[in-house]
């Protein structure tokens, strides 16, 4: 993989919702104090009258959406994970999604890559918190090419939507031609002996790993699972049957996200011998994106090593 | 301590959490130093506060606006919590010093604070249990104006009144900025005394960068009744290019801009 260009996916998110702001007139967005941090200044700056910052309260901010939806409009609520869908859970769930509300939530600085802020700041549950709610579509996008396709499709379709955006500089490793279709999977290399399904910035990291395997002889077809909800069925399983072996790479708790979601997939229609790589039930800590990423395994080395206990296993 | 010590320690702590930043390159420095001049007035002159001492058995204070950590850290330390030096750990990994307030990992850190509006919950919490515990310590919370937009802020301040907490002080450092702009331009307060009142606050407004009179705020008297110290601050308070800016809510000083605040701080050397 060689890769020159790098994009934090929050920064192509405020040149999205900027861009679809021109087109979609029913848009408007919502903030609670952190415009500058998710990126949403850039539409408030061109569209101030659609644009409400509410302060920091995240409650109330949820709830105003759904007032918002209501009357009509397409809201787009943001701040960060772990304050938009751990403060203001309960709004989502009651007054969003009970309601089936056509509000998308897009909440930026996810997962273990906030880095020094630490562990009061590491949403590691927001995608099992998100998942689990009826009438929920979730989508994790892994570049900053694909994020505003993601934004695109959240706000063309009806009905909630939880995008989980990430901080930091990535990798832009797919095309603007690349096919985007919430709820279908992107096989991005084929493989015969492992299915990695990966999600959000461990998709790069897990091509890179099926690139390092290759060369020690393992053929891994890598999956980029960009819609937790509705999860991609067929692609699991037809998979499973190819490969026999599946893994799971996803910055998020091991409890409740991406291996969970595969997991129930397989458990019921075809048991495959599987591993779920990610946050091991605990908290995260102070430290740069790299040093937190290698410390709780979210590394292509960790993917390789795990692939090869599992190649040797069978 | 009397007064001239507190400013000196106060210039020191200043001066503390420019270097931390500066080696830990993010955080927040704003919130940091318009803080400084509320905590070592407490920790130095006030609270009931010892390396040492059961921290059941002592008065305690939570730092609610967790992100300003570093003015915290750098108190802790100079009261003898843990070495100074560890100051430049701050946000580095395996770090005991987290990027916001964390009681199981720091010394004298009294609550794990950083998610907004919880902290004056946490600390009704606290003057609830000194009181069915017949304890006579005190509790303190530090509050941000932007975080009191978090409606939890005043469920807490309802609580305070409702079970008449005269243990009980809140200090809101009232800088006037926080991350998107003024207050007023993201979401306006409006009278915040009258609106505490109003809850049933003995409110005392002071500058809370005069430690004398923070000093007699929070000694005022009080019966059945919790208390708000409205403390009127600047935020960067004393390094000149950091004050009233709101770019320097969450932005880490580069190299230059470090030695020039040090310079300003009288702490370069
Ligand atoms: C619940 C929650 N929402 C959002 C944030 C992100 N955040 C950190 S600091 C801050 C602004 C705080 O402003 P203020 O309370 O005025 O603090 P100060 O000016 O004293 O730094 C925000 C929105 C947070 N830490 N917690
Ligand atoms: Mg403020």
């Amino acid at each position: 993989m060689n890769i020159s260009e790098t994009k934090s996916v929050r920064i192509a998110y405020g040149e999205a919702l900027l861009e679809l702001g021109g087109t979609e007139k029913n848009l408007v967005v919502l903030d609670a104090d952190l415009a500058h941090a998710t990126m949403t200044c850039k539409f408030g700056e061109a569209y101030p009258k659609r644009f409400f910052n509410m302060g920091i309260a995240e409650g109330d901010m949820m709830d105003t959406a759904a007032g918002l939806a209501i009357s009509g409009f397409t809201p787009v609520a943001s701040t960060f994970a772990l304050f938009g869908t751990g403060r203001a859970y309960e709004q989502i769930r009651n007054s969003i999604c009970y309601p089936k509300l056509n509000v998308k939530i897009a909440c930026t600085h996810s997962g273990l890559t906030v880095g020094e802020d630490g562990g009061s700041h590491q949403s590691i549950e927001d995608i099992s918190l998100m998942r689990s709610v009826p009438n929920m579509t979730v989508i994790v996008p892994c570049d900053a090419v694909q994020m505003k396709k993601a934004l695109t499709a959240a706000v063309e379709m009806d009905g909630p939507v939880y995008l989980r955006v990430s901080r930091p500089p990535a990798p832009v490793f797919t095309k603007e031609s690349d096919s985007f279709e919430i709820g279908k999977a992107n096989i991005l290399r084929n493989g015969s002996d492992i299915a990695i399904f990966a999600t959000g910035l461990m998709v790069y990291e897990a091509l890179v790993a099926a690139e390092e395997l290759e060369n020690q002889g393992v053929h891994a077809a890598v999956v980029d699972m960009h819609t937790i909800k509705p999860i991609d069925k067929e692609s699991i399983i037809s998979l499973a049957r190819k490969t026999k072996r599946i893994l799971t790479v996803e910055e998020h708790s091991v409890i409740g996200g991406l291996g969970s979601a595969v997991a129930e997939v397989l458990s019921e229609n075809m048991p495959t011998a599987m591993k779920c790589i990610g946050i091991e039930d605990c908290f995260g800590q102070s430290g740069t994106p790299e040093q937190l990423l290698k410390e709780y395994g979210l590394s292509s080395a960790n993917i390789v090593e795990q692939t090869k206990i599992m190649i040797k296993k069978a | 301590m009397d007064i001239n010590g507190l400013q000196e320690i106060s210039r020191i702590v200043r001066g503390d959490v420019i270097r931390m930043l500066g080696e830990a390159q993010s955080g927040h420095p704003g919130g940091s130093l318009s803080c400084v001049d509320i905590l070592t007035t407490l920790y130095f002159a006030e609270m009931d506060n010892q390396p040492g001492q059961n921290p059941t058995e002592r008065d305690r204070c939570i730092l609610s606006k967790g992100h300003a950590a570093p003015a915290l850290y750098s108190v802790l330390a100079r009261k003898g919590y843990f070495p100074v030096e560890e100051l430049l750990t701050l946000r580095k990994f395996g770090s005991r010093l987290q990027g916001h307030p964390d009681m199981k990992k720091t010394p004298g850190v009294d609550a794990s604070t950083g998610s907004l509006g919880q902290g004056s919950s946490i600390a009704v919490g606290l003057a609830l249990g000194e009181k069915l515990k017949k304890g006579t310590h005190k509790i303190y919370a530090i509050v941000g104006d932007g975080e009191i937009q978090e409606g939890q802020f005043w469920e807490a301040m309802m609580s305070a009144n409702h079970y008449k907490l005269d243990n009980l002080t809140i200090i809101l450092d009232h800088n006037g900025l926080q991350i998107d702009g003024t207050n007023d331009a993201v979401m306006t307060l409006g009278n915040i005394r009258k609106k505490l009142e109003a809850f049933g606050a003995m409110v005392i407004e002071v500058d809370g960068h005069d430690h004398q009179a923070l000093i007699e705020a929070y000694r005022t008297p009080v019966k059945e009744q919790f208390k708000f110290i409205l403390a009127q601050t600047v935020k960067g308070k004393g390094v000149s290019f950091m004050e009233n800016q709101v770019g320097w809510h969450g932005k880490a000083p580069n190299g230059a801009e470090v030695r020039q605040a040090l310079i300003e701080l009288g702490c370069s050397k």
